[in-house]
Order: structure tokens, then C-alpha cells, then sequence
């Protein structure tokens, strides 16, 4: 059946069975690349999008659950300042090596700086602890926090 | 400047997602694109633009090293452009390129040279345009960034200008032209940010499995999970009735566990639909033979072939039973460690297009030409008719040396006649992996009154596929300490394998780095030394210990260089100076692999309860004359550093029954931000050709942590990984 969500602010529609889930809507129905596919059971984060400015796992989300949630992506948190802000400290850090889990540790970022404009160390360990980096970027990824935490 | 900007936006908007507003701070960065259609050819690097904007070609696939950058870079410095009027652009699987893999840590030592003289070559072609044009001796023009000048008369001519006229002339032999005096570089040692993360935080679609081609269909493949089982029947039948299905059907595949297996595949409207009718899969394999494929019974083989002579003798030098018989202290440990995944976070996937006897395929692979060669073997086709396109891979760490999604995704192709993007599930991505084999060593060894050590035996218990040993199973005759203790034996035993293996980021020295170091240090305690001092003492004197002749000879190994890192980490570290609480310790490790000497400190502190806490990590690394990007070459240092810190700590296969037990990230256990300590870098530059740095900082970081628990607890980790060891004061 067809269900119509409202993705980075415009109504998009999907005809697609309600259990599909929200990842692979917004990967193969909208076109929304960004958002990635890592493990398919909420280990890993790489999928993590934003359902009304919460971070959720989007491999888990069936689309028949998310109704009226409004659901951002990486392709639109730069138009927050905080998303913004996170963006330029990832270039600045040159944070990724492969890039893959990048777009679902900014998405959790912004939400930890939404909450904790300038987050501890423990602050950082606690939230980011569900987003994989198998390069291990997680120097950088610390720091780059820390430097959009000074900025946002 | 202002074309530059425009691109940027261009390509962008052409992705289909987001455009961005303003651009984003970037100073003095080459950017990503194509070249134009009037810019002028100097040869298949290089591209000018009458603007003066040079399109250099990345020719290696990029899986995270940095190389897309890096070899540019090599090219820029000694054509002599200004970074910021670079275009780099991502080469195809062509035969103009020599070496397109990704593997090795080769790229640096096998291209430092012939990348640079491509650049000089170019700069030699400009400055013979600007010498006729001029009617003056090429020898008296000189270059800066982008012009070629004539300083006698004051003049100077654009590349931009040039390139049409350079391009008409010989192309220069290129062991002839010249290069730049290292003092004289630009862009080679400087920080170079990598120009694809503005990409990257956007979400850009870049990666293999972001491929989208018009008609495509989505596929995924059920194999045996026992290696090479084959397919007897299945219910595909049903499975074609299932909603979105528009194909499913069996594959009968050969013997080749690297290349096309028996399987079913299943083809639908959306990859969600695919592996939703997969789960109604209902197969008969007939496994073949599984007996012993298990892991507790390669345990208890390796033990029970231990307590006899091993198979083969690798090495033997004096005698080392005399060796033992004159020791004051005689150690015996056994070491061991798992079967590992490369757990690549972007699964497996590959996008293929067959029509009218051609085929072209976007792959995520780091070694396209091999996979060329097996889909023409496949599919019956002839490489001519074979185009593969070199995408991002989402990580690599060697799982994609094979192409066994790419043949899988060309033969699915090639029965449905439409474009195809298969997608592995993380599940696949793990049970039908090329491991990093298990391996046991039973060590013993003697140190003299003195604390030297005098004798030193290993017999190793590995792996064989068939009746060769297993890929990455094997170890060097000259595996360290050999060649510096005089009574020395290494001697090896093979049990059979049918899982496959193969090259896991740093192959054999992950595993072996573990065992050797962790018993060297096992044998400094014993000797009541140091262990910084047991190592001097045992390199001795700085001097190169050659390699003997043969196929595998390598450039030997330089006891000065190690020495010169152990001196540099123990340093950085305060090694010996610094006051530990009760419950902390340091450890340090040592290993030189892919050309490259790195030195490691760990520090670690351990709980009574037993919870492990790595608080800080010191590289301190030798890959010669030129760190080319230091932004880089730190990132990667510290990435590998936390790899075999993760690894150490989570990663472990088992096999039960032939089949992988581990599926997902649930039970083998990535590094994760809590756990990750601050890594510090450090470099000796060395008089030596520069040598690549993808690998060799991994191997030391996985001794050095469990010798630092050592010091922490008194307890000896012998095997890996370390989750699975409780290391609490109770136990």
C-alpha cells in the first residue's frame, strides 16, 4: 500500500508493503543514498536517522510505524546549525578513511550537541557507543564533536 | 576559480540529493570531477584545461587508505601545479594502468617513483613547448606552479597555454626526466585533506552499494554454510510467487570457494522484497564431508599434534635441545588465536549489467583485474567485452582482494538479462568471508644466567585447503626472532580446513605479532629484565640481516630501524619513568611487517571485576625518507593501532559443524567509541625509500595490549580474543 512520510521537511510517498523498512524506503524508493545498510539488527548505527529529532535505527523502523514522524536524514542536517556545524568539523578533522559509518555518527552527533551543547568525554562515549567505525576514526570523530560543540 | 565552484555544485545537484547552499571551507584542496572535453591529454594521468585546471587520474581503488589522494599528489608535486587547480578523478579498470589493486601496503613502495616521473614527464613536455615557443634551450626554463618561465628574459607561459603544443611533443623516457630535490616539495609532506568527506557528510551517493542504473533489479544469493556444499533441491518454485519476486533459481557453481558457488538467487523489485523471499528458502545441500571442521576439535588436534615432531621443519639453526639443556630459565607457553572476519561495515555488494554479449559492472572491489578475469572464465565471455568501474569501497582490510560478489552479481545478470545490484546481508558478509585462518603455537625457549636468550623453538599448528597450506596460513622461515638466536627451530604441522582463507589487513603477522611478542615478553620477565632492554639486547648492534634467496625473498630486516622505533615509543611513552597505580600497567610490542618497523606502548588498567581499560596507545613507526601526507598518515596509523586493539578485545570466529557460528555484531564485537583510547603517532624518518602504512602499525597493538595486562594483573592472555578470558581478581 502507499504510505506518505514527510522526509527533510516535504511529504514523499511509497508504495511499499507497511513492513518495509524506513532504510530501505528512503534508500531504494526516494533515493536517499545516504543513510547506510551496515548489519540490518541495530548493531551498528550506520543507519541512524532522525524520527522527530531522536535518533533511530532506520533498518528497524518499519514505515508503517512512522505515521506522522518527521524524519530527517544526512542530506538535510546540514540546515540545522548543529548539523552544520558538525559537518565542517568532520572536513576540518578530516575525520573518515572509508566514510561508510560517517553519515550515521554525525546524525547521532547532532543529537548529543541538541541536548548537551558541550558534551564530557564520558558525555561522547555514552552516546556515540552505538555507532561502529571499523576504521576507527574514533579520535577524530571525538575531537570533531568537541570543535562543532564550540561552534554550534 | 570561479569553474571550480560551479562544478562542485554541479556534481552535486547531479547526485540527487541535497544541494548545498554555500560551500564549504576549503582552502587550498584539489576537488573531485572529470576533464572536459577540451582539455589537452599530456598522457593517461594527465589532463589540462586551457584554463590551466589539471585533471589528474587516481588509478588504485580507494577503500579508505587515502590513496585517491595520495597518488594525485605524487603526480601534482613534480608536474609542479598548485594543489588547488586539481581535479582528481577515479580511474576504470584499464590497461593503461599498471597494478590496480589495493593491497599490501604497496602503493606507496610501488609507485613513489613512477607516479612522481609521470608528473615530471609532463612538466618536461610543458617546458619543451615553452623552449620552442620561445626559440631558447629547454635548459634554461624553469617551472612554478602552473607556468613554465624563462628567467634570462623575464617570460613566462601558462600550462593552460602550453598543453596543446606539450601534448604533439615525445613523450620523455620516463627513468630519464628529472625529479625535484625533496627540500624542493609543495604538496608531497603536507597535511592534504581528503577531498571526498564533504561528499561523505553529506551523504552523497559515492559507495559500491549506492550504485543506481536505470532497470536495475535487486538480487541477494543463498549459499551453503559449509564452504563449497552443494546444492541438491530447493523450493524456488514457490519463491518466484512471492510479492516483488521477478526471478529465483538455482546456480550451479563450480569447485573455486573464491569464485562462482552453488546457491539459489532471488530477484526482486526492491532488495527488501529479495531477501524478505529468501527467508521461505527451503534447501537440501549435501555438505560433504565435515568431520573435525570444528573449532573445538582443531583445538584439541593442534593440542594432541603438538606433543609430536611437526610435519616439517621451516628453520633450524644449532641445536636447540643443547640450547635448552645450557638455559637457566626455560619457558613453554601455548599461544593461539581465532578465525577472524574483515567485517567490512559496507557488506558485500556488486552491480552488473549484461546485454548483447557484453557486461559492465560497478564493484567495490580492491583488486578489479583478477575479478575481471574470473567473470570472463564464468561467464564464458571475453575480457574485451568486460567493463568494470572501480567504486568506493566501504572498507576493505583485504576481503575484497577476491570477487566473489562480482562473479555472483555478472552470472545473475547474465540469467535475467537486466542490471542487477546484489547485496550481501551481514550474515552473508560474515559466513561466506575468506578468514583470517586460527593458528596455535607451542613455544619454548631458554634464556642463560645472564638474562640472554640462547634457545628458542615454535612449533606451529596451522591450517592446509586441499593439500597446499591454506592462503595467509603460512609462516616465514625468518619470522622474528629468527637469525638472532643461535640455537633456533621453527617447525610446522597442518590440519585440513574447508572453510576458505585469506588476507586479513597485516596477513599472518595479526596473528603471529600476537604469539611471538606476547612470548618474548613472557621471556623477559622470566630473564627478570625489561622488556625495552630484553628487545635491545636482543637486536644488538645496528646491521641488516639479509634474506635468503628465493621466490618470497624480502629486503631483510634492519635491526637499527627497530631498535631506532622501540628507542622512540619507549621514549614518548616515559617508558620506565612513569609511576603506574595498582592495576595499570604498560606493555610493549614490536613487529616489522610490509616494509614498515613500528614500535608500540599500551597502556592499560584492569578492574577487580575484570573490566578491561585501554587508556593509551604510542606508535612510534619507521617507513622511511617521507611521510607523503601527514594528515593521512596519522589517521591511518591511529585506525590500524585501534584495529588490533578491537580485534584483540572482540573479534573471534568459531566453527561448529563447518559452519561459522558469528553473524552479526552481536557476538563478534567491533571496537566501539567507549572503548577507544587516544592513540599518539610518532614517525622517524629515515634514509629510505618511503614504504606504505595501511598495515604495519596494526600488528604490535595487539601484544602490546595484553603485555600491558600483564603488567597490570600478572596474568598471562594466551589466546585471543580477549572477551572471552575473565580476567577478574577472583578468577
Amino acid at each position: 500500500m502507499s504510505y506518505t512520510i514527510v522526509v527533510n521537511g516535504v511529504q514523499r510517498s511509497a508504495d511499499v508493503d507497511g513492513e518495509t523498512p524506513l532504510l530501505w524506503v528512503l534508500r531504494d524508493t526516494l533515493d536517499l543514498k545516504g543513510t547506510k545498510f551496515g548489519c540490518g539488527a541495530a548493531q551498528c548505527g550506520a543507519c541512524t536517522v532522525h524520527m522527530d529529532g531522536h535518533p533511530t535505527r532506520a533498518c528497524q523502523t518499519p514505515i508503517a510505524s512512522v505515521g506522522d514522524g518527521r524524519i530527517t536524514t544526512i542530506e538535510a542536517i546540514g540546515e540545522s546549525s548543529i548539523g552544520r556545524a558538525l559537518q565542517e568539523a568532520w572536513i576540518e578533522h578530516d575525520v573518515p578513511q572509508c566514510g561508510y559509518c560517517q553519515a550515521g555518527q554525525i546524525m547521532t552527533a547532532a543529537h548529543l550537541l541538541s541536548q548537551t551543547p558541550k558534551p564530557t568525554d564520558a558525555d561522547i562515549n555514552e552516546a556515540m557507543s552505538g555507532n561502529l567505525c571499523r576504521c576507527a576514526t574514533y579520535t577524530r570523530i571525538r575531537a570533531a564533536i568537541k570543535t562543532a560543540a564550540g561552534k554550534a | 576559480m570561479l569553474a571550480r565552484r560551479n562544478f562542485l555544485k554541479a556534481s552535486l545537484a547531479a547526485s540527487g540529493g541535497l544541494l548545498l547552499t554555500t560551500s564549504f571551507p576549503s582552502a587550498r584542496a584539489a576537488t573531485l570531477g572529470k576533464a572536459a572535453a577540451e582539455d589537452v591529454a599530456l598522457n593517461a594521468y594527465i589532463d589540462i584545461a586551457p584554463s590551466g585546471r589539471v585533471t589528474i587520474t587516481a588509478k588504485n581503488p580507494e577503500i579508505g587508505q587515502g590513496v585517491k589522494i595520495m597518488l594525485p599528489m605524487l603526480i601534482a608535486e613534480e608536474l609542479d601545479v598548485s594543489w588547488d587547480d586539481v581535479v582528481i578523478t577515479q580511474a576504470d579498470l584499464d590497461t593503461r594502468y599498471p597494478e590496480q589493486s589495493a593491497g599490501g601496503s604497496q602503493a606507496t613502495p610501488r609507485n613513489w617513483l613512477p607516479m612522481r616521473r609521470v608528473g615530471a614527464a609532463g612538466r618536461q613536455m610543458l617546458m619543451a613547448a615553452a623552449a620552442a615557443e620561445w626559440g631558447v634551450p629547454a635548459s634554461e626554463c624553469g617551472t612554478r606552479p602552473g607556468e613554465v618561465l624563462h628567467a634570462a628574459s623575464g617570460r613566462s607561459l601558462s600550462y593552460g597555454t602550453l598543453a596543446a603544443k606539450a601534448a604533439a611533443l615525445p613523450v620523455p623516457g620516463l627513468d630519464s626526466v628529472k625529479l625535484k630535490d625533496p627540500k624542493d616539495f609543495r604538496i608531497i609532506g603536507k597535511p592534504t585533506r581528503n577531498i571526498e568527506v564533504p561528499r561523505i557528510v553529506t551523504g552523497q551517493p559515492m559507495f559500491g552499494i549506492d550504485v543506481s542504473v536505470p532497470g536495475m533489479l535487486y538480487a541477494v544469493f543463498q549459499k551453503c554454510d559449509v564452504h563449497g556444499g552443494r546444492l541438491v533441491r530447493s523450493n524456488v518454485a514457490e519463491i518466484r510467487k512471492l510479492p516483488g519476486v521477478r526471478a529465483a533459481f538455482e546456480v550451479k557453481g563450480g569447485r573455486d570457494l573464491r569464485g562462482l558457488l552453488d546457491g539459489v538467487a532471488v530477484v526482486a523489485e526492491s532488495w527488501w522484497q529479495a531477501n524478505r523471499a529468501r527467508q521461505q528458502l527451503d534447501i537440501v545441500w549435501d555438505e560433504g564431508d565435515i568431520t573435525g571442521q570444528s573449532s573445538v576439535a582443531f583445538a584439541a588436534t593442534a593440542a594432541e599434534l603438538a606433543k609430536g615432531k611437526p610435519a616439517d621443519i621451516l628453520r633450524r639453526d644449532g641445536d636447540v635441545a643443547q640450547g635448552f639443556a645450557k638455559a637457566a630459565h626455560v619457558v613453554e607457553a601455548a599461544y593461539s588465536y581465532p578465525f577472524l572476519s574483515h567485517i567490512d561495515l559496507e557488506p558485500q555488494n556488486c552491480t552488473a549489467h549484461f546485454a548483447d554479449g557484453r557486461i559492465e559492472i560497478w564493484a567495490p572491489t580492491q583488486n578489479p583485474a583478477p575479478g575481471s578475469a574470473l567473470v570472463s572464465r564464468t561467464l564464458g565471455i571475453p575480457e574485451t567485452a568486460i567493463k568494470v568501474h572501480m567504486v568506493r569501497a566501504g572498507g576493505g582490510f583485504g576481503r575484497r582482494l577476491s570477487n566473489d560478489y562480482m562473479v555472483e552479481a555478472a552470472w545473475i545478470s547474465k540469467v535475467v538479462g537486466a542490471p542487477v545490484k546484489l547485496v550481501w546481508t551481514r550474515e552473508d558478509d560474515m559466513r561466506h568471508d575468506l578468514y583470517r585462518p586460527a593458528g596455535y603455537h607451542h613455544f619454548k625457549a631458554g634464556v642463560d644466567a645472564s638474562g640472554r636468550l640462547v634457545a628458542f623453538s615454535d612449533h606451529f599448528v596451522t591450517f592446509r585447503e586441499g593439500d597446499a597450506i591454506a592462503n595467509s596460513a603460512d609462516m616465514p622461515a625468518v619470522e622474528f626472532p629468527a637469525r638472532l638466536v643461535e640455537n633456533l627451530e621453527y617447525g610446522v604441522s597442518m590440519m585440513r580446513l574447508r572453510a576458505p582463507t585469506g588476507p586479513l589487513r597485516a596477513p599472518r603477522s595479526n596473528g603471529l605479532g600476537f604469539a611471538f611478542q606476547g612470548f618474548l615478553d613472557e621471556l623477559a620477565h622470566a630473564a627478570g629484565r625489561d622488556p625495552v632492554a630484553f628487545a635491545r639486547d636482543l637486536l644488538g648492534a645496528p646491521r641488516l640481516l639479509p634474506d635468503p634467496p628465493g621466490p618470497r625473498q624480502g629486503p631483510g630486516f634492519d635491526t637499527g630501524r627497530m631498535r631506532g622505533v622501540i628507542d622512540l615509543v619507549a621514549e614518548k611513552s616515559g617508558w620506565g619513568k612513569t609511576a603506574l597505580p595498582k592495576g595499570t600497567g604498560m606493555g610493549l610490542a614490536y613487529y616489522f611487517s610490509h616494509l614498515g618497523y613500528f614500535a608500540e606502548v599500551v597502556q592499560a588498567s584492569v578492574s577487580p571485576a575484570g573490566e578491561i581499560t585501554v587508556d593509551k596507545v604510542w606508535v612510534a613507526g619507521d617507513i622511511g625518507s617521507q611521510i607523503i601526507n601527514p594528515l593521512n598518515a596519522e589517521n591511518q596509523a591511529q585506525g590500524a593501532a585501534l584495529d588490533g586493539i578491537g580485534t584483540a578485545l572482540g573479534h573471534g570466529l568459531t566453527i561448529e559443524a563447518g559452519k561459522i557460528v558469528q553473524g552479526n555484531f552481536d557476538t563478534v564485537l567491533p571496537l566501539r567509541m567507549r572503548q577507544a583510547p587516544p592513540v599518539e603517532v610518532h614517525f622517524n624518518v629515515t634514509n629510505h625509500p618511503p614504504t606504505g602504512l595501511g598495515e604495519p602499525a596494526l600488528p604490535p597493538a595487539i601484544p602490546a595490549l595484553v603485555n600491558a595486562i600483564f603488567a597490570a594483573t600478572g596474568k598471562r592472555i594466551r589466546s585471543l580474543p580477549i572477551k572471552d578470558i575473565d580476567l577478574s581478581a577472583s578468577a
